[in-house]
């Protein structure tokens, strides 16, 4: 790899011993992929945050890099964490587990890492333009900023993306450059998209099927797409596959200046979810938890939770997760929701909190991306459908 | 080398990860590997059901597989063995992937890839120095 002098002198510890370790695993991974040099970025988001993942191995390790005076050299923000920080009393988390999680993000935060805790930054001010080279780690942001705001980052790990943040470099290789954009496949969608769920059940058929290809997709009822259901697409495909790019005729960026489709691209055609839904529902019947917010709830879906939770109870406990920023922005809609007995929950979500520590044994969601996760990394059993089933679900306890 | 005389010796070379001189006793996997979930942090035991070292200890080997497989974590828990001192001394790959890669460069593991690993058996004496792989056949 070519290297400028100040990258050298990382390397070759004339700089921190914080910066040298960084810049030796972006120098390995640039070798790795044939990376030809480095390339400066402009934000950096960093996954590996829970105490559930990371445990005493991710404690030790981030606590000694931070030691090593390692601080970041561009704006960067944090995945969400292993629970609510301020609320985690009245979710049932263990003291221990708190206080391990604080422990990690006050490693974060001597780094000179934002706190932010939620998978969509791109919604509380990390937003990057139309081509900027960044280096993100959550996958379902990495496939949002990369599709629909055409910024350019590979899918990093934890480490990686902190390294990144660290030298304020990432290799130039992969989604970084042109050619590795374009689209391989073409998926012609020719079945009705009612909501989230359908672009959810849609992301889990493209993502099993295609692992980390490029998909354009070609819509044939023309129908305007939210934002947020291109939040669960990617997210579930990210997932499910490990897709960190797709295209839309017409809506995305990228494809709306130029063709993203390679002369040789395949064909998949799709007329029917009806396989994406029963890989992501069980049989389950009882439900005591409901999931909401994966990724991280906008406002408009507060909106709509409000709305939908209006003058009713809920049987089941029923979590809607976000980002801190949204929930201390969502003024009133935070109370409306939570007089039905529901949490508003910041800094956490269901895939990275120990809910199999809370005694859940059945979950409805509206994420394909949750679906996909839960029953392997919190053992629970799920139902997978639109938001107004899912709170019909908390509120009878049923999914009927 | 002393002692050499029965045995036989042969020279590999790779692509340096992770720079550094390592030496000890060959363990070797065919099928790939992952430091989280895997294996106990604390022992260096491979405790994955039906892999091949499953119940054999990483612990002051040089390590020898394939690549790398799972999660991210992995890097880091590679970390906690090292601080547990029940880490490889090296790590020899046919393919090094990222987890494997970064794992080895912050826990300070001498680590080469593009070996031809079908050459050495578990038991073998092996030496990382830098891009070079030198191999003392078992008796």
């Amino acid at each position: 790899m070519k290297l400028s002098k100040t990258e050298e002198d990382m390397l070759n510890g004339h700089m921190t011993p914080g910066e040298q370790k960084a810049m030796e695993i972006l120098v390995a991974l640039g070798e790795i992929y044939g990376a030809e040099k480095m390339i400066p970025i402009t934000s950096a988001q960093v996954s590996g945050v829970s105490y559930k993942n990371l445990g005493d191995a991710g404690l030790e390790f981030l606590k000694d890099w931070a030691g090593s005076g390692a601080k970041v050299k561009v704006p960067t923000t944090l995945n969400p964490a292993g629970t609510d920080i301020e609320n985690w009393k009245n979710l049932g988390i263990s003291k221990d587990f708190a206080e391990k999680q604080s422990e990690l993000i006050d490693a974060y935060k001597a780094m000179g890492v934002t706190p932010s805790c939620s998978c969509a930054p791109y919604m509380i001010g990390n937003a990057p333009r139309y081509g900027e080279h960044v280096a993100w780690s959550e996958s379902s942001a990495v496939a949002y900023i990369n599709s629909v705001m055409g910024a350019r980052t590979n899918r990093e790990g934890g480490p990686s993306a902190l390294a990144a943040a660290i030298a304020g470099v990432t290799p130039y290789y992969g989604l970084h450059l042109d050619a590795n954009r374009k689209a391989e496949l073409v998926v012609e969608v020719d079945c009705d998209m009612r909501d989230e769920a359908d672009y959810g059940a849609l992301g889990y058929i493209i993502g099993k099927k295609i692992g980390s290809k490029v998909p354009y997709f070609r819509f044939a009822k023309k129908k305007k797409i939210k934002p947020d259901w291109l939040r669960t697409l990617g997210a579930t495909m990210a997932a499910a596959g490990s897709v960190a790019l797709f295209h839309i005729e017409g809506v995305t960026p990228e494809a709306k200046r130029q063709s993203m489709v390679l002369s040789y691209a395949k064909k998949i055609e799709v007329n029917d979810l009806r396989e994406g839904y029963s890989a992501l529902n069980s049989d389950a019947s009882d439900i005591d938890f409901v999931a909401i917010g994966c990724p991280h709830a906008s406002i408009e879906e507060l909106k709509e939770i409000a709305g939908l939770l209006k003058g009713k109870k809920i049987k089941s406990d029923m979590w809607i997760t976000t980002a801190r920023k949204i929930k201390d922005s969502a003024g009133s809609l935070v109370d409306e929701i939570e007089k039905s007995g529901a949490h508003v929950v910041a800094d956490t979500c269901m895939i990275v909190a120990p809910i199999e520590e809370l005694g859940y044994k059945t979950m409805a969601t509206n994420a394909g991306k949750a679906a996909c996760y839960a029953p392997s990394h919190c053992g629970l059993s799920v139902r997978f459908g639109p938001l107004k089933k899912c709170v019909e679900a908390a509120v009878t306890g049923r999914w009927s | 080398m002393r002692g050499s005389r029965s045995n036989r010796k042969m020279e590999l070379r790779g692509r340096i990860i992770k720079k550094g001189n390592a030496e000890g006793t060959a363990l070797v996997a065919k099928s790939p590997m992952s430091f989280f979930g895997y294996i106990d942090p604390d022992t260096g035991v491979v405790t994955e059901k039906g892999h091949e070292l499953n119940g054999k200890t990483i612990k002051d080997a040089i390590l020898v597989f394939p690549t790398g497989k799972g999660s991210t974590v992995g890097s880091y828990a590679l970390y906690r063995m090292k601080k547990n001192q029940v880490a490889p001394r090296g790590i020899i790959n046919s393919e090094c992937e990222p987890i494997v890669a970064v794992g080895a460069i912050i826990s300070e593991i001498p680590c080469v890839d593009r070996v031809d690993i079908g050459k050495i058996k578990t038991g073998d004496w092996v030496r990382i120095e830098g891009d070079k792989v030198i191999v003392k056949e078992k008796q």
